[in-house]
């Protein structure tokens, strides 16, 4: 029950059953969006959301992932710049 | 792929596994012995073999795989019922692929279709219903299965073929939760657990206060994960820092899915539709108090357990004693791992499963195997 | 046209004239045998040769659905055969094409499958010689069932056989892997996706061919069909004893091949294939076999996706994007869509 992919709403089709396409890199598929339908369904078009068995659970929060990424980068940094560091006291000692 | 392969980024993961391999120092870990991280979900199993995440880490952390798979842990006379219901005449029976190969006391779904039975393989709730409409002279069940992840979409459909009056479809409702086993397995003396890597796609629903009381009663630090490898690593890494600063908290690695609340139309739709069982089995941890759906009232209609008469507890679900020799049980609370158990790789394979464990493509044991090889119980490493 | 009416009837398989119409009609006017017997008289120059070989092989079809994106059955039946012939070292000549049809078939498919069998068939320089034609009752078949069968020469002196692999020999694939298993499972529209995927049918003789010209010590080759790539390995890896590894990181897949499996939970290793194969090739003569596969249509995007190791007997592994190792064992059953 966790298998979910981010896909982009790429359609509303039909507004009374809360349907829409959702495009997983050129495959698309048919979705529910129901649970992240908060106002008008149209507005979600070209949102990216989390796809679970034909329903779109969740909407990617595109400020986070961009948190979560940053955070990813400065450990990288640092890890680069310590090794940089122990490599340089190796090279001394 | 966007928001996914960032997320699998070599380099990012480099860095990750090194501090990873800082913090276990600082805490003084080593492999004879570990800090005990158990990863809840299933899919999260799968991931971590797949990815050969759990030999990239340092030696000093253990992933107890816990017992977040639904397939795994259905009940075999629960699986006889799907049968039942499937082998009766008219019926189209759907289900997610990954229940078709879990043998019940005489044969799986799979066989069972072999034999002639209309059984189907579907992705969505959805598509059952869409079934039922094309075949109203049919009667189409689906076997609802799985956490509170897919939970909600087998509310929403039944509430949709209560809106639109579609009355050939009905639910087999298998849906369990997660918070009860895991409550279990910490009033379990024998578990010595240190930290806990929660389930993504569950708290995308339930959001992450569920989890509270293991960090404020039983004092262990969790934190909320995603599925891609960096995902998983990071959480490894949050958890450490929590166990390496005496922090019993519970944290949101993969914030740009899970909503520290859940979501309102999934828990909605959830409470609508269903109610608590007061207890339910779970294979290889017995039965659990409150931790099974079943459909409310109201949807009757939609029941399958109401329309073949098939209720939980009734005369026909028995208790089904696992095959001799197994140690499903074992395996599933974290107590030994697959290699432990001395059918595995040897009886217990994918061709020849004797357990869910080795059926279901989640399962510790299917994951060992698929990943890791044959590896004998005396080869375990 | 004497044949009358647009669907199949039992009567097109009783053996008298309205039988002898379809077979005119449908199968001999595109097939254009050379005669009319119950047998095909073939001479071939290739095979009177001192050492020269016969090789023969037999492949059942069954898809569905039996047209889909990129293709039909009789695209499978023909290249299907003409490939199994020509890894084994054989150029393809003859094959005899044998069909089940179901009642209530429509004719127009028929001719759609044929015309598509003579056209592959062309295409990689084999005539189909001689077939049989059989009608069963509605729903002993699904639609329609091929056979086809094949017979090619392997000239003197040429061996070429999984045993042959060594460790340090290289693996290259001739393009994308899995549009054909993907494809299908978006054309058989029980899981409503849709896509542009086409599948990768075609014949691989031209390639082969090439190749074993440009790398005389190509040591076995193997077309990735049913259990794709993974499968094919695996058997390559028992037979001739040796590990093989592969790197994630080198498998060419499309990205939409990439989404299917995503979505569904499957693995693109194990995705039919019907136009890819594996060849393995000694390490000095990598480049002449990607120059000469890269030459060719259906080769253009060949690559190198691993080599033959020390490793375990029988034994395929993956290093992954990390760096980290996975087992990538044969496939047990069938793959199934998964939510876990």
């Amino acid at each position: 029950m966790c298998l979910g992919i981010p896909g982009q709403i790429v359609e509303i089709t039909d507004t009374d059953r809360m349907t829409a396409m959702a495009d997983v890199s050129g495959v698309k598929r048919e979705v529910n969006v129901a649970c992240i339908a908060e106002t008008d369904p149209a507005e979600l078009v070209g949102r990216w959301a989390l796809i679970h068995v034909g329903f779109a659970m969740a909407l990617i929060d595109e400020d986070e992932a961009a948190a979560t990424l940053k955070a990813l980068e400065h450990l990288g940094e640092a890890q680069e710049t310590l090794e940089q560091i122990r490599e340089g006291a190796e090279a001394l000692s | 792929m966007r928001y996914v392969e960032e997320f699998r980024d070599p380099v990012a993961a480099k860095a990750l596994i090194a501090r990873i391999a800082e913090v276990t120092d600082e805490i003084g870990a080593t492999k004879e012995s570990p800090v005990r991280m158990m990863e809840i979900c299933g899919g999260h199993t799968h991931a971590i073999f797949r990815y050969g995440l759990d030999r990239l880490v340092h030696e000093g952390i253990e992933f107890i795989h816990g017992p977040g798979c639904p397939v795994c842990v259905l009940p075999m006379g629960r699986v006889d019922e799907a049968v039942e219901i499937a082998e009766k005449p008219g019926v189209i029976f759907t289900s997610f692929g990954d229940a078709m190969r879990v043998p019940g006391t005489k044969k799986s779904l799979l066989q069972a279709k072999a034999e002639g039975a209309d059984i189907r393989t579907v992705y969505s709730p959805l598509d059952a219903l869409e079934l039922a409409r094309r075949h109203p002279d049919r009667e189409v069940v689906f076997f609802g299965l799985g956490f509170e992840t897919t939970t909600p979409s087998t509310a929403l459909t039944i509430q949709q073929a209560a809106r639109e009056g579609v009355e050939n479809f009905s639910i087999f409702c298998n849906h369990i939760t997660v918070p009860p086993p895991i409550k279990a397995l910490l009033d379990d003396p024998h578990m010595l657990l240190d930290g806990f890597i929660g389930p993504g796609h569950v708290s995308m629903v339930i959001g992450v206060h569920p989890y509270d009381f293991i960090s404020d009663e039983y004092g262990k630090p969790i934190t909320v994960a995603g599925f891609e490898p960096t995902d998983l690593l990071q959480s490894v890494l949050m958890v450490l820092e929590q166990i390496r600063d005496g922090r019993a908290e519970v944290e949101n690695q993969y914030g740009r899915v899970v909503p520290e609340h859940g979501n309102p139309v999934s828990l909605a739709a959830i409470a609508d539709v269903y109610e608590e069982r007061p207890s339910f089995a779970w294979r290889g941890l017995g039965e659990i108090d409150r931790s099974g759906l079943s459909i409310r009232e109201k949807y009757a209609k939609w029941d399958a357990e109401a329309r073949f008469g098939i209720g939980y507890g009734a005369a026909r679900a028995r208790e089904v004693a696992e095959p001799e020799g197994t140690e499903c049980a074992a395996v599933m609370t974290g107590k030994i791992k697959p290699t432990g158990c001395p059918m595995f790789g040897t009886q217990c394979s994918p061709e020849t499963p004797m357990g869910a464990l080795m059926v279901s493509s989640e399962g510790a044991c299917a994951a060992y195997y698929q990943y890791g090889g044959r590896r004998s119980p005396e080869a375990a490493e | 046209m004497t044949l009358r009416g647009d669907r199949v009837t039992l009567a097109h398989g009783g053996g008298g004239s309205a039988m002898r119409d379809l077979i005119e009609e449908v199968f001999t006017g595109a097939f254009e045998p050379d005669s009319m017997e119950d047998q095909a008289r073939l001479e071939a120059g290739a095979l009177a040769e001192p050492g020269a070989r016969l090789a023969f092989t037999t492949d059942s079809f069954v898809v569905s659905p039996v047209e889909f994106p990129g293709g039909n059955i009789g695209s499978l039946a023909v290249n299907g055969t003409v490939n199994d012939l020509a890894v084994g070292g054989a150029t393809p000549l003859w094959l005899a094409a044998a069909f089940i049809i179901e009642e209530g078939t429509e004719i127009a498919l028929l001719r759609r499958v044929v015309e598509t069998m003579k056209a592959e068939a062309d295409r990689a320089g084999v005539r189909i010689v001689t077939g049989d034609t059989k009608v069963v009752g509605r729903g002993a078949a699904d639609t329609v069932f091929v056979t086809t069968s094949g017979v090619g020469v392997i000239p003197p002196g040429r061996d070429i056989a999984a045993t042959h692999i060594r460790p340090g020999d290289v693996a290259i694939v001739n393009g994308v892997l899995g549009d054909h298993g993907a494809c299908i499972l978006a054309a058989r529209g029980d899981l409503a996706l849709s896509s542009d995927l086409e599948s990768d049918c075609a014949g691989l003789g031209h390639i082969m061919a090439a190749v074993l010209a440009a790398a005389p010590n190509t040591r076995a080759a193997r077309d990735c069909t049913r259990g794709g790539l993974a499968s094919a390995l695996n058997e390559m890896a028992e037979a001739a004893g040796v590990g093989i590894e592969i790197e994630e990181t080198a498998l060419p897949l499309r990205a939409e091949v990439k989404g299917t499996c995503e979505i569904l939970g499957l693995d693109p290793l194990y995705l039919a294939n019907e136009g890819r194969l594996v060849v393995f090739v000694p390490e000095a003569e990598v480049d002449a076999a990607l120059a000469a596969m890269r030459a060719l249509e259906h080769g253009e995007g060949a690559t190198i996706i691993g080599r033959a190791t020390e490793g375990p007997a029988g034994q395929v592994t993956m290093r992954t994007l990390f760096g980290g190792s996975r087992i990538v064992d044969m496939l047990v059953g069938e793959q199934l869509p998964r939510i876990c």
